[in-house]
């Protein structure tokens, strides 16, 4: 589409012109407004695709949204590119003149903070869980090292790492004006800095990656926190819930059994395992029956065994 | 291991497992000898290295999963009465930082096999030495396609690695080995971050220093079974599985010291089963 538009504007100002079109304008030319779908009132979720992060889809694979209040906006998870971040900004100012006030980041994983850039201006805090500043201290260059090769330089060059300066140790309550959003620091599970966002008023909940729907959970943390977090936050009285990945869903908390399946089933296997004395390079055996109920399960599920492994090993 | 050390000087970060699998997107890199022809007079001291093949096997994947997280095993096979044994099993990993990985002596309880898990930081040729009895070294290579494996920590959590750092634990394997009725196998783990030097404290802004288990002996009874070397390729939480013939003691022990001079000590009976 954008090749179009670049031809006439060539045709009209000549090569030059061109040249300032490409390199000033390429983003605001091609960039709409990221397709977000109101599930309860001032409520808005985009639904990212279950894929592994490209150029081609702009690392757009998480779930991310907003919460609107009387005074302010909420933005939870910014998504897998700056150019994401911004189609959602775009989103946000075309359903509420509210300005963001806070950025919420539900851990510290690529597609969930690369866009945060898109939102870095005085009045707006980003918030997250008390590990998240170390977690992106550790692992931040390292994202953005190993995503060059799969989001392409354009993308990558747009990336800051923006750690967050409102830290949840627990529970604590943030208002976007008559509009209380409950924010909850979780023991290690999915990775060691996991936060949820509740919606007082609709009871929507925010799972962030503690709740994968599709896409194939990825242990990042612990095997072991993440099945008693699941238990936890089953407890949970929401009127529906929105996974880091999947469709957004209202059967809760039934939703939440896939992963509790899937989990307990890697836990087992590799269990098992452990207590055969299998070697780990054997750890890849592991919650094979679960092959065909997820996306991307073989990109992810060798990598889960052997995180398993590692950490049942010591039980 | 002046070796080790100044390969510490050089070497990069520490590894975490980035949340996204490598993709199909292949490195340009293609198996090169060149780094392995630039480094291994340094690490082996100039000596005529043997083609091991036949005699060493090294087992790795070959696309590793977690390049954070890479196992080798390294395994000499001695054919049916001969003599010699295993005196020294060196695992090199040529495009890391620190090539050098560990530098394993073995002692008199028999090794023939050591398996780790190692952080991959490029793709790479991983090369697996064993010297004999006989003086003589004898080299076998892999290729393994892993990337990223020593650029970022590798705590999942970090509170909790913290919070074990030292831990000891000892697994015996009641299985015997197929080579040999006489051999067990067991495994020693310490709970170690084994920090590279390179990653920086949020909080403080400075370095985290560097700080890595550098030796790591075990004992059958009073006899040596082994001393590791390690460095920072050695993944987070060192684990050492080896093999041996045992002597009768009733109790293995380990001792490991780490960069920072601390030592970890812990001992264990002799299962009825590994003896």
């Amino acid at each position: 589409m954008h090749i179009t538009a670049i031809n006439k504007i060539a045709c009209a100002f000549g090569a030059l012109a061109l040249f300032l079109f490409a390199s000033l304008g390429h983003a605001a030319a091609t960039e709409t407004p990221l397709p977000v779908k109101q599930i309860a009132p001032g409520v808005y979720v985009f639904e990212g695709a279950v894929a592994l992060m490209t150029s081609a889809n702009n690392g757009a694979i998480a779930n991310v949204g907003f919460i609107v209040g009387d005074d302010a906006a909420a933005v939870i998870d910014t998504g897998g590119s700056v150019r994401e971040g911004r189609r959602l900004a775009q989103a946000i100012r075309s359903v509420t003149d509210k300005p963001v006030r806070y950025v919420i980041n539900t851990h510290m994983h690529p597609d969930h903070v690369f866009g945060n850039a898109a939102f870095e201006k005085a009045g707006v805090t980003f918030a997250g869980h008390k590990n998240l500043p170390r977690a992106l201290a550790s692992h931040g260059q390292n994202y953005i090292d190993k995503f060059r090769q799969f989001l392409g330089e354009a993308l990558i060059a747009e990336v800051k790492i923006i750690p967050p300066s409102l830290l949840v140790t627990g529970e604590m309550s943030l208002d976007l004006g008559n509009r209380p959003l409950t924010l909850r620091a979780w023991p290690t599970a999915h990775t060691d800095n996991d936060l949820t966002v509740f919606d007082n008023a609709t009871g929507v909940l925010f799972a962030g990656d503690l709740l994968m729907l599709q896409h194939i959970p990825v242990v990042d943390g612990s095997v072991r926190g993440w099945l008693s977090a699941l238990n936890a936050l089953e407890g949970i009285k929401a009127s529906q819930a929105v996974p880091g990945h999947g469709p957004v869903v209202t059967n809760w908390p039934e939703a939440i059994e896939d992963d509790q399946r899937y989990l307990s089933l890697l836990a087992r296997d590799v269990r098992g395992l452990v207590a055969k004395g299998a070697p780990i390079s054997q750890a890849a055996s592991a919650a094979q029956s679960e092959k065909d109920r997820w996306g991307l399960f073989n990109e992810y599920n060798t990598r889960n065994a052997t995180a398993a492994f590692a950490e049942l090993e010591w039980e | 291991m002046g070796r080790l050390a100044a390969g510490l000087a050089v070497a990069a970060l520490l590894c975490a497992p980035p949340p996204v699998h490598s993709q199909s997107a292949e490195q340009a890199d293609q198996p090169s000898e060149k780094t392995w022809a630039e480094i291994k007079d340094n690490i082996f001291n100039g000596i005529t290295l043997e083609d091991g093949s036949g005699l060493v096997a090294l087992e790795t994947p070959l696309r590793a999963e977690d390049a954070a997280i890479v196992p080798v095993t390294m395994r000499v096979t001695l054919p049916e009465g001969d003599p010699r044994t295993v005196k020294r099993l060196t695992l090199v990993i040529d495009e890391n930082p620190a090539p050098l990985a560990g530098v394993f002596d073995i002692g008199p309880s028999g090794v023939t096999a050591i398996s780790t898990r190692v952080r991959v930081n490029s793709y790479t040729y991983v090369h697996a030495a064993a010297e004999l009895s006989d003086g003589k070294t004898y080299v076998v290579k892999n290729y393994v396609k892993a990337s990223g494996g020593c650029s970022a920590p590798a705590s999942k959590d970090e509170t909790e690695a913290a919070a074990n750092l030292g831990a000891l634990k000892f697994k015996q394997f009641s299985a015997p080995d197929e080579a040999s009725e006489k051999t067990r196998e067991a495994q020693i783990m310490i709970h170690h971050p084994n920090y590279s030097g390179m990653q920086m404290d949020q909080v403080t802004r400075y370095y985290i220093p560097a700080n890595f288990v550098e030796e790591l002996k075990v004992w059958q009874g009073d006899s040596l079974v082994f001393t590791m070397n390690g460095a920072i390729s050695i993944s987070e939480d060192p684990n050492i599985r080896f093999t041996y013939i045992p002597n009768g003691a009733d109790h293995f022990r380990a001792e490991a010291r780490d960069t920072k001079g601390r030592v970890f000590k812990a001992e264990w009976p002799a299962e009825a089963g590994a003896m």
